[in-house]
Order: C-alpha cells, then structure tokens, then sequence
C-alpha cells in the first residue's frame, strides 16, 4: 500500500511537470492553430536561467523563479514577433518548420556558450519526511504545489478576466474577432507570455527536482509534453493539465508493476489506443471544417 | 541571379581552400581523433581531446617519429562525433578516405566507438579506442572473430563486470544487489549483464535489475521498486552525467545503501556534479591517479600543468592509445596503414601510464589490470587492485 502512495507522488511529480510544459503547446496552438515546436527548447531554457541565476547571482529560490519565468516569457514574445508572426499568412508548415528551426537555434547556441552538463545547486533545504515506509521530500511537495498553483491561476486567467475571453475568442475566430476591435497582436504576445513563462517555471522546477541539467534536456521532455497536450485535447488548456498527470501516472505505474524496460512501449501503446478512441483528445472536439 | 552567381563563386572558393589547407604537409603523419566534444559526454571528449594534443607535441617536440632515417611530424586531425553514433561513423569515413590519416584515435563511449570500428575495418585502417570497453567493438559482427583494424587501450566489459561482482561479494560481502541501468546503451547494457552473470554464479543475489532509455531524468519508479526489493548496495553502471541524479534521487526516497560503479563514473564532472552525495562509493577503472608508477606521475603533472585538472581514466587511456600508435609506427618503419597495423598487433609488451598492456592472438584487446577507486573527501582515491 505504501509503495503504491509512494509511486503515486511519483506520478503526480512527474506529471505536474508534463501538464506545466503541455500547457504552452496548447495556449499557442489555441491561439494560433500552430504548433510551436521550440517550446521544450524554451523550457531549457528556463533551466538554465536557474543555474546562471543561482550560481552567479545566488538569488534564493522566489526571486530565481520569477526572473526565470520572466526571462523565459520575453525570449518566447521576441521569438513570436521576428520568427513567427511574419509567417502568420504563410503555409502552417513554413510556421512548424521555422519552430523546429527556433528549437534548434536555441540548443544549439546553448551548446556554444558550453557542452558540459550543469548541476543547479539546491535552492531550498530538502527535508525527508518518513511515514512507515513511505518517503515524501519537501521538494516533491513543492513542484507538486507550485504547479497546481500556477494551473489554478492560469485557468482563472483563462476564464475570467478579459485578456483570457479575448484568448478564447481568437482561437475561436481569428478573422472576426479583430474587427470588434480585440488588439490581435498583443492578445498573442500575452499568450506566448504566459505559454512560455510556464515553460520556464517548468524549467525551473525540473531543475531543482532534476539538478542536473544540459542543452539537449528539453528534446525529449519537449515531445513528450506535446504528446499529453494532443492526448488531452490540443487547444484545450483543461485537457493539456490531464494529458500531463496522465502521461505522468502511466509512464511511473508502468515501471512499478511492469519490467522497466517494457515503460515507453506500453505506455505509448495505451496513449494510441486512447487516441483510436477519442481521436481528438480527451477534452478535445471536433473542428467542423469551416468553408 | 547575380547574388547567386557571387554565392556560387563563394562557395567554390571556400571549399577549394579548405581542400587546399587538408592537403598541405604531406611529409607528416597524419592521425585522426574522433571525440564527444559535445552531445551528452563532453567531458570524455574534452579529456581525450586534450591528451591526444599532449602526446602529439610531446613527440613532435622530440622531433617526430623516426623513419627510415628520417624524422616525420605527427599532425593531429580532431573531428567532433557531437556525440551521435551516424556522427561517428560519418567522421571515420570523412577521417580515412578525404583526410587520409595514417590511423584513428576514439571515439571513446562504446555506443559511437562501434560505428566508427565497423566503419575502420573495412576502410582497413588502424583504429585504437582508448575507453570502450564493449567487446563487439573489436569483434567482426559476422564472424565474431576478432576484427582485423580495431584495437584498444582499454580491459573489456567481462573482465571489469566480473572484477566489480566478485569486489561486491568477496570484499564488500554483500549478498544482495540491485542493478539500474540504460537499456538504450550498449556499455551500460553490457556491463550490467555480465555483473548478473557472475554475481549470480558465486552466490550472490540479484534482488531488482531495473532499465531506464538514454535522457531519462527520472528515475523514481525504478528506485520505489529498488527500495521495496531492500538491497545492500546498488550497481550504477552508468555515465557520470546521470549517476549523481540517480544517487540523489535515491537518497530523496529514503534509500540508505551504497553504490558501486565502473569505469564510467571516472570523471572529475561527477564529483563536480554529485558534491557530497557521492562520498564513500567504489567504482572500477583503469588506474589510479594516486598510486601511480614514476612514468604515470610524469604525465600526470605535464598534464595538470597544462590543463589545470587531474587528466581522467579517458586522458590517461588516450595517452597510451598515442603511445601504442607512435611505437607501432616506428616499428612499421613506413608510414603505411597495413605496416602500422601488423606492428601493432605484434606489439611487445608496452609499459603504459595505465600499466602493462600486450595484444595477443590477433586480439584487439590488451591484457591489463584494473583498479577499485573510492570517493573519498571528494577526491577519487585507491582502494584495491585486480589482476586480469
């Protein structure tokens, strides 16, 4: 019993950290029907905005948080305006192509400035706390939190304030909804913003959780946060925070009950019978093609 | 139209030169290193990037390498695998038939170093990988005979597995283990499977063997499960880029026993990247910086005088490759890819800076010792020998 509580916080850490991250695939691809490809690379990112301001500067643990999340949400607003809203006319694929072209940008000049793997010193004093068997550390707690927190907060942005109706009513109709005289332009920086400044969040956390870090870090974190997005419903902000956890719980429970080896392939099998059967996602629906 | 034209002109002009510059100084012989600079083990590639450069002065500044009467410059020729196993293969192809080098150096992790052999032996050039210990590396992947090109200046993984298992059993005296490895990599993969074998075969248990893929970051699943099959001691052989996250997040989940390790962890970036965490574990390697003979201690300080850091198992392991090279050459008496190849394969026995080695019965593989380091005040320290 304890050791399934204990693969529980496991799967609830870990898929915190998917749900933060899908959650700017599918603010951006709502906004803009286009898949930003550079996120996890802006997720990185983050990461490494800790370790410079942890290491150099030895901002405590709130301060590095913000400035990371800031940081990373003006690089994700440049990158919008000279990289993708020139393409906003252009073919989807030129915008996902120049996405892949971005991420790689990014790995690529973090690998310049140097290869060698980072370890992000502990910003916080972790206590262990033991019940029995059980094992819960404060950091676990912590990244399970703060990420709630940040989901609670942005689903409020979402639904209640007037920038997130805006946000809602772009993805619904990006042609119309201008003429009412919505500011199109700055309603999408706001969501690349907020899309991104998760993903430095996220970057921040799986640092501390994970300390160490390197430039090719956000690839695979990347794809598979894509994955929960698609799996919850891409657009969908609610379905990208379940894709996460769930993503989350099956990749942990898979390698407690099964041989770990089997984990990617029996997950990823039961994330394609799901989409067999709801092709859309589980909060997604279907798009009626518009004439 | 016109910009293209410029463009093309451009580009016919730059490619010239760099096809100029590459075949200049013919007089030299020309050798190639292949290294991780950077991917996912930078570090090893920085280390055997800086021994190799060492070697190469060392003899040039002694005036080159005696033939035929006449001394010949080495000229060293770095190509960066990016740590990609196609990256490897595609630099040993560029290495032999564009740059023309008399031999090959690296790569050194044995998931790019098999590409690379393959790659070596049909273009029959001489190809010594100073740290993959996987034994395919130097075996034909039809025949499973040894390969004719491809040699190393490392033990192999039975040897190091079987050295690491009997140490846990024999000196240790813990009975139970548990294994976490990458199942995505051939030495981890290796390794793991052979310390199975033999743990199990005198009478030790295996009481969890868990898998993880290359870039996983978390590893909390696997080690809850570790916690509930209540080991004496956890085998980790994996590259120092991930050991310290797995040690932490074992700590973090209230595991208590200790760790052991290969050759893997030998890097100064673990101690950078573990801190305490780390303190009072064992790993085997290929020798010890502390415990070493007059010639080791010589290279040692060259090395910390020009680099800063104590040079690691891979420095120590590309030096000899190079020595094992220079002296093969000068045997060979020509600059000749199968000349250097027949001399290296007959090599007598070659008193390294990581001991004795000798290729035997057209083996790849030199016999050599190895050693059991500890973590000790954050310094890699002698803890015990083991004869081949």
């Amino acid at each position: 019993m304890a050791y399934l509580f204990q693969q529980a916080l496991n799967a609830l850490q870990l898929g915190s950290i998917y749900a933060l991250i899908a959650l700017g695939y599918t603010m951006v691809y709502g906004i803009l029907t286009m898949i930003n490809f550079a996120h996890g690379d802006l997720f990185m990112v983050g990461a490494f905005f800790c370790f410079l301001l942890a290491v150099y500067l030895k901002l405590s643990f709130v301060p590095t948080l913000l400035v990371s999340m800031l940081g990373v949400a003006c690089l994700g607003v440049v990158i919008e305006r000279l990289a993708y809203k020139p393409l906003r006319a252009a073919p989807r694929v030129s915008a996902i192509i120049t996405a892949l072209g971005v991420g790689l940008f990014l790995e690529n000049f973090t690998l310049a400035l140097s290869p060698y793997p980072k370890h992000i010193p502990p910003l916080l004093t972790n206590t262990t706390w033991t019940i029995g068997s059980l094992s819960i550390s404060s950091l676990q707690v912590l990244v399970i939190a703060l990420s709630l927190v940040l989901m609670l907060l942005l689903d409020f942005v979402v639904q209640r304030t007037k920038a997130g109706m805006a946000m809602r009513a772009i993805s619904w109709d990006k042609s119309i909804v201008p003429l009412m005289g919505v500011p199109i332009n700055k309603i999408i920086s706001f969501t690349f913003a907020i899309g991104t400044g998760l993903g430095g969040a996220a970057g921040v956390m799986y640092g501390l959780a994970y300390p160490v870090i390197d430039p090719y870090m956000g690839i695979m974190v990347g794809w598979k946060a894509f994955i929960c997005a698609v799996v919850g419903g891409i657009g969908n902000v609610r379905g990208a925070m379940i894709g996460g956890f769930i993503l989350g719980a099956v990749e942990i429970l898979v390698a407690a009950f099964f041989p770990s080896t089997y984990r990617d392939f029996v997950a990823f099998t039961l994330l394609l019978v799901l989409l067999i059967l709801r092709p859309y996602g589980i909060l997604g629906k279907p798009q009626p093609q518009k004439v | 139209m016109k910009h293209t034209f410029i463009l093309i002109a451009l580009l016919v002009i730059c490619s010239l030169c760099v096809f100029g510059c590459a075949q200049k100084d013919s007089d030299a012989v020309r050798i190639g290193v292949i290294a991780e600079l950077t991917g996912d083990i930078p570090a090893v590639g920085a280390s055997c990037k800086n021994a190799a450069e060492l070697a190469v002065r060392e003899i040039n500044d002694n005036g080159g390498i005696l033939l035929g009467g006449k001394k010949y410059p080495v000229e060293l020729i770095i190509e960066d695998n990016a740590g990609k196993a196609d990256q490897s293969a595609s630099s040993a192809q560029k290495l032999i038939t564009q740059q023309k080098v008399t031999a090959i150096v690296g790569p050194n992790a044995s998931r790019y170093a098999l590409p690379a052999a393959e790659i070596a032996e049909s273009g029959k050039t001489v190809l010594i990988t100073p740290w993959s210990t996987a034994p395919k590396a130097t075996l034909n992947s039809k025949s499973n005979a040894s390969k004719k090109y491809v040699f190393r200046a490392c033990f192999i993984d039975p040897f190091q597995g079987g050295v690491i298992a009997k140490f846990t059993l024999d000196d240790l005296k813990l009975k139970k283990t548990a294994v976490l490895y990458d199942v995505a990599s051939e030495y981890n993969k290796g390794i793991a499977e052979i310390f199975k074998e033999v743990y199990e075969k005198n009478g030790g248990t295996i009481v969890a063997f868990e898998t993880y893929t290359t870039n996983d970051k978390d590893f909390s699943s696997q080690l809850t499960k570790i916690k509930k099959a209540n080991p004496d001691i956890i085998f980790l052989p994996n590259y120092y880029s991930e050991v310290p996250l797995q040690i932490q997040q074992a700590k973090r989940l209230g595991i208590s026993v200790p760790f052991i390790g290969s050759d893997s962890w030998g890097s100064e970036e673990l101690l950078k990247l573990c801190g305490k965490d780390c303190e009072g574990y064992y790993f085997s390697t290929h020798y010890a910086a502390d415990s070493a003979s007059d010639e080791t201690k010589k290279f040692i300080a060259t090395y910390k005088a020009k680099y800063g850091t104590t040079p690691d198992d891979v420095a120590a392991l590309t030096y000899d490759s190079f020595g094992l090279l220079a002296q093969a050459i000068k045997t060979a008496g020509k600059n000749d890819r199968q000349a250097v190849r027949d001399a290296l394969a007959k090599i007598p026995l070659y008193n390294g800076v990581t001991g004795n080695m000798q290729f035997k019965e057209g083996s790849g593989d030199p016999i050599k010792s190895a050693v059991i380091l500890q973590i000790k005040d954050g310094k890699f320290t002698w803890f015990a020998n083991a004869k081949p």
